[in-house]
């Protein structure tokens, strides 16, 4: 579904030039989920804006389903496969746009029709009613934004989501019930996911595989088994495994 | 269901059923927020009497504007007169009624061009970036550089003197500000994750521009112009006062305040009734502006 | 209960006015604390920095606060004048926010902040505030303090500006450190080491610590005693090692909620709210069982 090899990412010019990812290395299968954790600057969810087409300065090779992307220009049949969902749910929707709005819009934009029955199943896939159809952001907790962010992720009927920490912004009730939406939604469509995270107990509940990032590489690629017994190959791995375990007193 | 529940509930509903509920709202909801703000209710008052007095002037205004008495020249308020007249012996209340429409036109005519220029050139320049960006902004800048009202006498001096050409220049001045406002409210908006998610679903440039920026540029513009109203009807007056403006005998309260300059110190009412005007219109456009903010700034959102 | 506590605090009310009515984020809420580490756990609005802020004096009008009584060391603090308030405020109880990024000036060196905060309340000499403020950054392991107080805020990362908060709250010997979630904006590599920092000199100064956190589980493991707040009350406290054995239905539910690297599930379970939370009464933990930290 996803391979991405030797993936580089930087930001800005020579002088200043700032290399985010470096020699990124990993595929996705079909229907698979898989995750990314790194600390914050370990470039995880750069390489999730550079494959969404959202950072042109990248090199290497990144073919979705067999086919290779161009690095600036994203065309329609792609929208139509990969679609993102962002991190925090109050700077992912416009805030003037109504969700009716912001559905019509994007369905309009790719081309969909019966534009009103989709918008309310839609909805319904999503746990939200009827009722919110004709709500403005300001009026959705956490919560119901981030429903919102999927709704228009699925508008396109995508088969990969990328998803950038879809619950670090929430709650931990509201991300559980988010968690199992995006659970029950990847069986209901058959969709792959590959998710951003920094939480190892969310990638180690929602993913298959995953790799741990650390200040720009990836420094392993591991089985969620092999997380959840801390069996990592490399030491930062299990330090970071170790960490996310809690507080230990000194 | 509507005879059931009153129709501020049925405003301010969380769940609004259609379209047109979730829109008039959003209004009402505004609305509330305007309300709440008394001086800005004031200055609301004020704008809706101007324009009334513009709209009803030949039914309001006592004289004709034009009628002038030599006889019964420069006599202070009073019963016949009640703000007096002038040194033609028009009477200065009549005159300020009809003047009225000609601020209406000034201001109308600035806030609908300078603005729009603004916005345009300013969500433009900080959405495409480069080159664009470059060239946009240094003109703005060469206009920032020169006195607004220099500039505008410049502009009126080569188009001839006239009303419509000092409104012209007046826009043509104005802009520059705004430019760089909506420059800044762009570049801010540019890389929030809603653009990046409407581009993912292969939204164009110009449709970001227009459906997802402008929407958002557009109320602090409001708000700015509202601010900068008074300035701009003080500029007009300016242009009147130097005589590049209206012509005589048009009732431009600036020209009208020229004409009076002459005799202010033995007959103060005639420059001081046009001046009370400007100052009152003026102030009102402030506080409109101050309650605008209240409503449109998105920083206010708290809700 | 050894001592008197340091802080006692009963029916502690934060109202706003509102186009609906008033809306109360804190809705009566009274504790007790002494020399421990207590952890103030809930989900976003459930009033749990409102009451931090409302201790410290820093609701902002239209909000209003209202208690039976509040008292630090015995002395009423509710509602003093603003003059009182701020000498309280940064000298007896301090304040470490989420993130350092706001809450260092940007354009003063780490140094002069911690010398200014210092001389606010000790009214020290400038060279016994600069010893100070040396010693502190060193208190709180940053290895190469003289640099670090020449430095500017934007140039030392995120976990050694929470560090500087720390030395800078810590330096006037406040009886009290208000934490609002202090880490959560910090990776878990460094979380540990601030926690480690903060608990050692709180521990070592016999200071009262309060940890508002919305981590369950980092509160359970790093506090004595939890206060679970939910809507505005404190709907159970308990002691931060019996958290599992939490009796109240919405502590059960945050803490099932959260996905377990070591207890994998098909689907997390997830909290159905009751209204009777809202009102019901405050699980207190049987009397037989000691808290620790001197309570």
């Amino acid at each position: 579904m996803l391979n991405v090899k030797d993936l580089n990412v930087w930001f800005g010019q020579p002088p200043e030039r700032v290399d985010a990812v470096k020699g990124a290395e990993f595929s996705v299968r079909q229907g698979e989920s898989f995750g990314l954790v790194g600390e914050s600057g370990s470039g995880k969810s750069t390489i999730l804006r550079a494959i969404a087409g959202l950072i042109p300065t990248w090199s290497g090779d990144i073919a979705v389903d067999g086919k290779p992307l161009k690095a600036d220009r994203r065309d329609r049949a792609f929208f139509k496969t990969v679609q993102m969902v962002f991190q925090d749910p109050y700077a992912s929707l416009h805030p003037r746009h109504s969700v009716d709005a912001v559905l019509a819009e994007t369905l309009r934009l790719q081309g969909m029709d019966n534009i009103d029955k989709r918008i309310t199943k839609l909805l319904d896939d999503v746990g939200l009613g009827k009722g919110f159809r004709f709500r403005y952001p300001h009026q959705l907790s956490g919560g119901q934004r981030q429903r919102v962010a999927i709704a228009r992720a699925l508008a396109a009927e995508p088969r990969l989501l990328l998803l950038d920490e879809p619950t670090s912004a929430l709650d931990v009730s509201v991300q559980a019930e988010i968690l199992n939406l995006l659970a029950d939604l990847r069986a209901e469509h058959g969709l792959t996911y590959v998710m951003v995270s920094h939480d190892l107990s969310v990638v180690g509940h929602m993913c298959d595989r995953l790799a741990v990032m650390q200040h720009g590489r990836i420094v392993e690629v591991m089985s969620v088994d092999a997380l959840r017994r801390g069996a990592g190959e490399e030491d930062y791995t299990r330090h970071l495994i170790r960490a996310s375990g809690g507080y230990q007193p000194a | 269901m509507s005879n059931t529940i009153s129709r501020r509930d049925w405003l301010l509903s969380d769940a609004p059923q259609t379209r047109r509920q979730a829109r008039l709202g959003a209004i009402y909801q505004g609305w509330l927020t305007f309300r709440s703000n008394k001086l800005a209710m004031v200055g609301l008052i004020i704008l809706v009497l101007l324009i009334g007095m513009a709209i009803f002037a030949p039914l309001l205004a006592p004289q004709s504007p034009y009628a002038q008495d030599l006889g019964a020249r420069l006599q202070p308020p009073s019963a016949a007169h009640w703000l007096g007249t002038d040194g033609l012996g028009r009477d200065i209340m009549s005159r300020l009624i009809h003047g009225s429409r000609i601020t209406l036109f000034i201001v109308g005519t600035v806030a609908l061009i300078a603005p729009i220029i603004g916005l345009f050139i300013g969500t433009v320049a900080g959405f495409a970036g480069g080159w664009v960006d470059q060239v946009l902004m240094r003109v703005t800048d060469i206009f920032l550089a020169f006195p607004k009202l220099i500039l505008a006498l410049a502009f009126v001096a080569a188009l001839g003197p006239s009303i419509g050409n000092a409104v012209l220049a007046l826009a043509l001045t104005a802009w520059p500000p705004y430019a760089r406002l909506a420059r800044a409210e762009t570049l801010t908006i540019r890389h929030a994750d809603f653009i990046a998610a409407a581009r993912l679903q292969g939204a164009g440039r110009l449709r970001l521009l227009i459906r997802h920026i402008w929407p958002l540029c557009v109320s602090s513009l409001i708000v700015r112009v509202a601010l900068d109203m008074a300035g701009i009807i003080l500029s007009a007056a300016g242009l009147g006062f130097l005589g590049l403006g209206a012509q005589p005998p048009m009732p431009e309260w600036g020209a009208m305040i020229s004409d009076g300059r002459t005799y202010i110190l033995d007959f103060w009412w005639v420059a001081a009734m046009p001046g009370l005007a400007i100052f009152t219109v003026s102030i009102a456009f402030n506080l409109l502006g101050d309650g605008l903010r209240d409503v449109l700034d998105p920083k206010g959102d708290k809700s | 209960m050894t001592d008197a506590p340091l802080l006692s605090v009963r029916d502690l009310r934060v109202t706003f006015p509102t186009r609906q009515g008033s809306f109360q984020a804190v809705r009566g809420v009274s504790f007790d604390l002494g020399r421990e580490r207590l952890g103030v756990v809930g989900e976003s609005g459930s009033g749990k920095s409102m009451t931090g802020r409302a201790i410290l004096g820093l609701v902002r009008p239209p909000g209003q606060v209202t208690a039976t009584s509040m008292t630090l060391e015995g002395q009423s603090i509710l509602n003093l004048p603003d003059r009182q308030m701020r000498q309280i405020r940064g000298g007896r109880i301090s304040m470490v926010m989420q993130d350092p990024k706001f809450s260092l000036n940007p354009v003063m060196t780490v140094g002069q902040q911690i010398i200014e905060a210092y001389r606010l309340h000790a009214k020290a000499p400038r060279d016994a505030a600069r010893q100070k403020a040396l010693e502190m950054l060193e208190a709180v392991q940053i290895r190469d303090p003289e640099r670090v107080m020449n430095a500017y805020p934007h140039e030392v990362s995120g976990g050694m500006g929470q560090r500087i908060m720390i030395a800078m709250m810590l330096a006037p010997d406040p009886r009290i450190l208000i934490a609002d979630e202090p880490t959560s904006a910090l990776d878990v590599s460094v979380r540990t080491e601030v926690l480690n920092i903060m608990d050692r000199l709180v521990r070592d100064r016999g200071m009262g610590l309060i940890f508002v956190s919305h981590d369950l589980n980092l509160v359970a493991q790093f506090c004595d005693r939890v206060l679970i707040m939910y809507a505005g009350r404190i709907v159970e406290t308990l002691a931060a090692r019996d958290l599992h054995k939490a009796r109240h239905p919405y502590t059960q539910g945050l803490l099932s909620s959260l996905p377990r690297l070591e207890a994998p599930v098909d689907r997390l379970p997830v909290l159905q709210r009751q209204d009777s939370w809202r009102d019901g009464e405050t699980l207190m933990p049987h009397a037989d069982t000691d808290l620790p930290g001197g309570l």
